[in-house]
């Protein structure tokens, strides 16, 4: 029917035709690993600057506790030892940190240790009552600028005046390294301590226990609530336009940016009803709202997937509605209701902005032990770290991040196994 | 007042049980008739009869207890003439004196006696709750036993609550949805009555530095939101550039390529990159991305801003990225089979059977997925906090530091909230915006989406 | 009886499983140039899997795997070495369920010559269109608007809509699954009446249900159980006097 020549021109088009849909399929292949590359290159970036956070610097500190110049005797009350000289202790021993120390370079040496080191000291006295006019060989916590230049997080080869430490102090810190006189250890702080000025002594306990009070907040609100809400739409509503514009409103909710959520929670629970501010129970009133839309969907879905067989079974023996679906639907639904709580309380736990508005983005040096007490959650405690410009508190907020990241996994490895270990296929 | 609370209604609630249990029994055992409803549901008529109100008080008292007594510290404090005060720091003040937290030297002697009147206030409310959830405890019970007799319907009636309870559950949601809108609309409203309105929606000029306390030196502030929107727009549109390619063709790879074993691995590791905190992304463009974009911008000789709004966008087309692939494989995925086939079966290849049959059949599908990304980008907060500036420049380069409708509400509230002042006020009127946007972008993508599906069943 | 110079199909062998399960057993036949071949049995007997093989439409299916040998034209086709693309333009194929492409008629007849590059000019490829809806017998009623969606068709005009779009690539062979399971009694007789008039051109081969359609519109008939092939044969001689008790029972109506 065609000619020669069509036939060849044909022949020409499918070859091309080929290559084409060949580049279109690596288009798409390219545009998978693109996505996944930078997936790897991200958690590669967080997981690089933070891992050094898990370590902290130490410098070995010979101390006199002398009962002179402590102002204690062998029998003082602990109280009395609370209130004892060891700021005079600590100034002897940074002074005698090297021989024949001047007086301008026993300032630098001062600046190499942390603040805390006086609490250091008098902790160790508190335990050990005996050391009392010995000499102690104790292990105290290094600045934060010696920590950074020692794990390499800030370099020493810029001009001297760019630098946190100049370079006597860097002449002092090769010294105490050659004289090993300066270890790295775990960085217990870090996980016992609240925020700090400071970041050698800055920890995560205190926003980890805020957050964890928000989400318990947020689970008694949104679990029972959530689990009424479904169980009406979906077995008891009427098909009418009100029960319609709850449904469209539940799924318009879902979509609301959090941040109007914390407008919602400033100008309505704080400033209306009163409720304490930067705690965690408004912290998690504000997310359980946030997360209902979520797990309301959820819940629905596995109360969907209950075959309206068993319900019928139940109605048939003469079982009220109520109690078919009480007795029967919802305790079949259980688990996938859960796995879709835990699913919004994952996302709850990651949520900053709202928190932000109604004032969790305080500064709180003190572990928080109630739901009405001030406290940072995790990821406001990373919001703050990160905007702060010390350089050490960088890799304390990638750490955070870390651990943020093992309790989202965990929380969705959770689900997912309940999801497994508990759908039924019906 | 809150361990001591729960230990007061547990209790309520076991002797309203065991109360209303054996009243129905004795009542079964002196007329020897069978009840209408069996002992658990009187028994648990009784509870609840003793529960709800008991509930309503203790939830009443806690919102508005410490709003009264705040009032009537206000009232009855003794105002020293020529002095300014500040109604919240001086509640402040006057709790940390009650509570010990502040030490009281050095105080004044009003501050001492509000603080010595805040405590016993508090004494007296604290009282008052115990004795009035007892009262209404026991009065709730003896109403509900009063009811029960044989002919009595427990049953019929704890089903009615049940399902008054559940509908209260359900309508929680739209009473979130009032309380957004109340409460955005009447700070709204505040602000504009400030603020004109066409300033607000029509002026360039955003400089809401307003003078907090009297005295302060700053200038007239002046309150034009377009460089906010634009800068909003700007970073959506670098988002959407790298989101948009990248999630749509990832979609169509994983849908019509990719064999099960990649997409079981792949589309995990994507919902990966969905649930990352959005802070942690706001940390990744701060620190790794504005960085790589300076020296980028530095190496083709444009000079980048460190908050620029490309970096806060590319990353910000990252986190949307999951987000479209995603929905875009849903909406692939349900073109119907015999389309392809259909396709497929005239010779065409896979790559003219997507370009030309399964997208153009999934478009309004896929722009209703675009619409709802775009809803995400707009209302994200943590990446542009962190990463966009907070200066509003009107500017259409990437390069250049922009700001956003979400940084300007965090800006305008995170340090000194002032309800009078419309630096404070302004958030609220962008959140307003923010929210009709968001909402109206959500309701087309989703009706949009729904004709969709209509289509195809 | 068998004429080997104008076989156009020729089957050996050929075995299909998906993942562990068999559903086609050792199937050989030949298919004849310019008939109507119709395939028959109960369902899941697979003749629906076999019509598939032979324009690999199975490589749709990842757990499908197709063994044995398929010639046509004396071309294997069973081979990872064949271009698929240029296979199924020679084949067309027309589905159970019409499935006309959610744009107007003109574009889903010019789909498939367009993306072959049949056609130089605008002109020609309007030729393609107008010659082969008038072959589906479908010109008449659209010719005033081809602009209109291929879904505001009725379901008979549907598919002959999916015919013409399979003509329009000039094909030599027209497989038809169950074609008209999804249309009313009328628009059935016109489908029948239009295989009727391809058979001139093309060679056809359907899948059907009705063993009344494959009487009235088949030369031959390949009857299937149970993935095998069971008997095949001129179609009057399978209808009044089969070989096989199984075949025998099936058109008797006694199980399928």
């Amino acid at each position: 029917m065609n000619s020669i020549v069509t036939q060849e021109r044909i022949i020409a088009l499918r070859k091309k035709r080929s290559a084409q849909d060949l580049r279109f399929k690596y288009y798409g292949f390219i545009a998978m690993c693109l996505a996944l590359a930078v997936l790897v290159f991200l958690l590669y970036s967080i997981f690089s600057r933070g891992f050094t956070a898990f370590q902290k610097t130490t410098i070995l500190l010979e101390i006199n506790y002398d009962q002179e110049v402590l102002k204690l005797t062998p029998d003082s009350t602990e109280k009395e030892i609370e209130k004892g000289k060891f700021f005079k202790v600590k100034k002897n021993a940074l002074n005698n940190v090297f021989e024949n120390l001047s007086k301008s370079d026993a300032k630098l040496i001062k600046k190499l240790f942390s603040t805390n080191i006086d609490n250091e000291i008098k902790n160790y006295f508190l335990n050990n009552p005996s050391v009392l006019n010995t000499k102690q060989k104790l292990w105290v916590t290094a600045h934060s600028n010696v920590d950074q230049m020692l794990k390499g997080n800030s370099s020493r080869d810029v001009p001297e005046d760019r630098r946190k430490l100049n370079d006597i102090q860097l002449s002092f810190i090769d010294q105490l390294v050659q004289e090993n006189r300066i270890q790295k250890e775990f960085n217990n702080f870090f996980f016992t301590r609240a925020d700090s000025r400071h970041p050698e002594i800055a920890g995560i306990a205190g926003s980890f226990m805020g957050s964890l009070l928000t989400l318990f907040v947020v689970f008694i609100l949104s679990f029972p609530i959530a689990i009424g809400a479904s169980v009406y739409l979906e077995e008891f509503a009427p098909k009418n336009k009100l029960t319609e514009l709850i449904e469209v409103n539940i799924s318009n909710l879902a979509a609301v940016p959090s941040i109007v959520f914390g407008l919602l929670g400033l100008g309505v629970l704080l400033n209306v009803f009163g409720f304490p501010r930067s705690t965690p129970l408004v912290g998690g009133t504000v997310l359980a709202l946030m997360t209902l839309p979520t797990i309301i969907i959820a819940c629905r879905a596995s109360l969907k997937a209950v075959p309206p067989s068993i319900k019928e079974g139940a109605l048939a023996i003469g079982a009220t509605k109520s109690q078919a679906v009480f007795h029967h639907v919802v305790p079949l639904a259980l688990p996938g209701t859960l796995t879709g709580t835990i699913i919004g309380l994952a996302q709850a736990l990651g949520e900053t902005a709202p928190l932000i508005m109604i004032g969790m983005v305080a500064f709180i040096p003190n572990i928080p032990t109630g739901i009405t007490e001030p406290s940072a959650s995790l990821p406001v405690q990373i919001f703050l770290w990160v905007e702060s410009a010390e350089r050490g508190f960088q890799e304390k907020s990638a750490a955070a991040i870390m651990i943020i990241l093992l309790f989202l996994f965990m929380m969705n490895a959770l689900a997912v196994y309940l999801r497994n270990r508990f759908e039924k296929k019906w | 007042m809150f361990f001591w609370s729960i230990v007061l209604i547990l209790i309520g609630i076991y002797s309203s049980y065991i109360f209303g249990q054996s009243r129905i029994k004795k009542l079964v055992y002196s007329t020897n008739l069978k009840p209408k409803s069996q002992y658990n549901y009187h028994a648990q008529y009784v509870l609840s009869w003793c529960l709800l109100p008991a509930l309503i008080v203790y939830f009443s008292w806690a919102v508005f207890e410490e709003q009264i007594i705040q009032n009537l510290i206000l009232d009855s404090f003794e105002y020293v003439e020529g002095a300014a005060y500040d109604d919240g720091l001086l509640l402040a003040e006057i709790r940390n004196v009650a509570n010990n937290t502040d030490f009281s030297e050095g105080k004044s002697k009003e501050i001492i006696n509000a603080a010595s009147q805040y405590k016993s206030l508090k004494l007296t409310s604290e009282i008052s709750f115990y004795i009035s959830i007892i009262i209404i405890m026991v009065l709730g019970s003896l109403y509900a036993v009063r009811k029960i007799n044989i002919q009595f319907n427990a049953q019929d009636t704890i089903e009615k609550y049940i399902k008054y309870i559940l509908i209260f559950c359900s309508s929680i949601a739209v009473l979130t949805t009032i309380g957004i809108i109340f409460s955005l609309i009447f700070e709204s409203f505040r602000f504009f009555s400030q603020v004109s309105i066409f300033e607000f929606l029509f002026s360039t000029e955003w400089y809401p530095f307003i003078p907090i306390r009297e005295g302060q030196a700053a200038a007239e502030g002046s309150f034009g939101a377009v460089p906010i929107f634009a800068g909003t727009f700007l970073i959506m549109i670098v988002a959407m550039c790298v989101a948009a390619p990248i999630g749509l063709l990832t979609a169509i790879y994983l849908s019509e390529y990719a064999s099960q074993k990649v997409r079981k691995t792949v589309k995990p590791l994507l919902e990966i990159l969905a649930g990352i905190p959005t802070i942690v992304y706001g940390f990744f463009a701060f620190v790794t991305v504005a960085p790589f974009v300076k020296s980028f911008g530095q190496s083709i000789g444009i000079d980048a801003s460190p908050t620029s709004a490309l970096a806060a966008g590319l990353v910000m087309g990252v986190m949307i990225i999951p987000f479209i692939s995603s929905l875009s494989d849903d909406v692939i995925n349900s073109v119907p089979q015999n389309l392809r086939e259909g396709s497929l079966g005239i010779g065409a290849n896979k790559a003219e059977t997507i370009k030309k049959v399964i997208l153009p059949a999934a478009l309004p599908g896929i722009v209703g997925a675009f619409l709802l990304a775009i809803s995400r980008a707009i209302g994200e907060t943590m990446i542009v906090v962190v990463a966009a500036g907070t200066a509003a420049n009107l500017t259409a380069n990437p390069f250049e530091n922009v700001t956003t409708v979400t940084v300007q509400i965090v800006v305008a509230l995170i340090g000194d909230q002032e309800f009078d002042n419309p630096r404070t006020l302004s958030a609220f009127a962008l959140g307003l915006v923010l929210f009709v946007i968001t909402l109206s972008l959500n309701v087309l993508a989703l009706r949009i989406v729904k004709k969709y599906r209509e289509r195809y069943e | 009886m068998v004429d080997k110079n104008n076989t156009k199909i020729l089957a050996k062998d050929v075995d299909v499983f998906y993942s562990e399960k068999q559903a086609l057993n050792k199937i050989s036949m030949d298919i004849k140039e310019k008939e109507v071949t119709a395939l028959i049995g109960p369902s899941g007997c697979g003749k629906s899997t076999f019509l598939r093989c032979i324009n690999r439409m199975n490589d749709l299916i990842e757990i499908c795997k197709v063994s044995g040998s398929i010639k046509v034209d004396n071309e294997e086709i069973i081979s990872s070495a064949t271009d698929v693309v240029s296979l199924r333009s020679k084949i067309g194929m027309v589905f159970q369920k019409p499935n006309p492409f959610p744009k107007s008629i003109f574009d889903n007849v010019a789909y498939g010559p367009s993306i072959h590059g049949l056609a130089d000019t605008k002109s020609d490829l309007e030729n393609i269109v107008i010659t082969s809806l008038k072959k589906a017998g479908l010109y008449n009623e659209v010719k005033d608007r081809l602009n209109e969606p291929g879904t505001s068709l009725s379901g008979g005009q549907q598919q002959r809509l999916c015919i013409a779009r399979a003509i329009a690539v000039n094909p030599e062979i027209i497989l038809m699954d169950e074609p008209c399971s999804a249309l009313d009694p009328i628009a059935t007789a016109i489908i029948e009446e239009l295989i009727d008039e391809l058979r001139l051109n093309y060679t056809i081969i359907i899948v059907t249900h009705s063993m009344q359609q494959a009487a009235r519109v088949s030369q031959k008939t390949c009857f299937f159980h149970l993935g095998e092939l069971i008997e095949t044969g001129d179609t009057n001689k399978i209808f009044t006097n089969p070989d096989n008790t199984k075949t025998q029972d099936y058109i008797t109506g006694r199980f399928g």
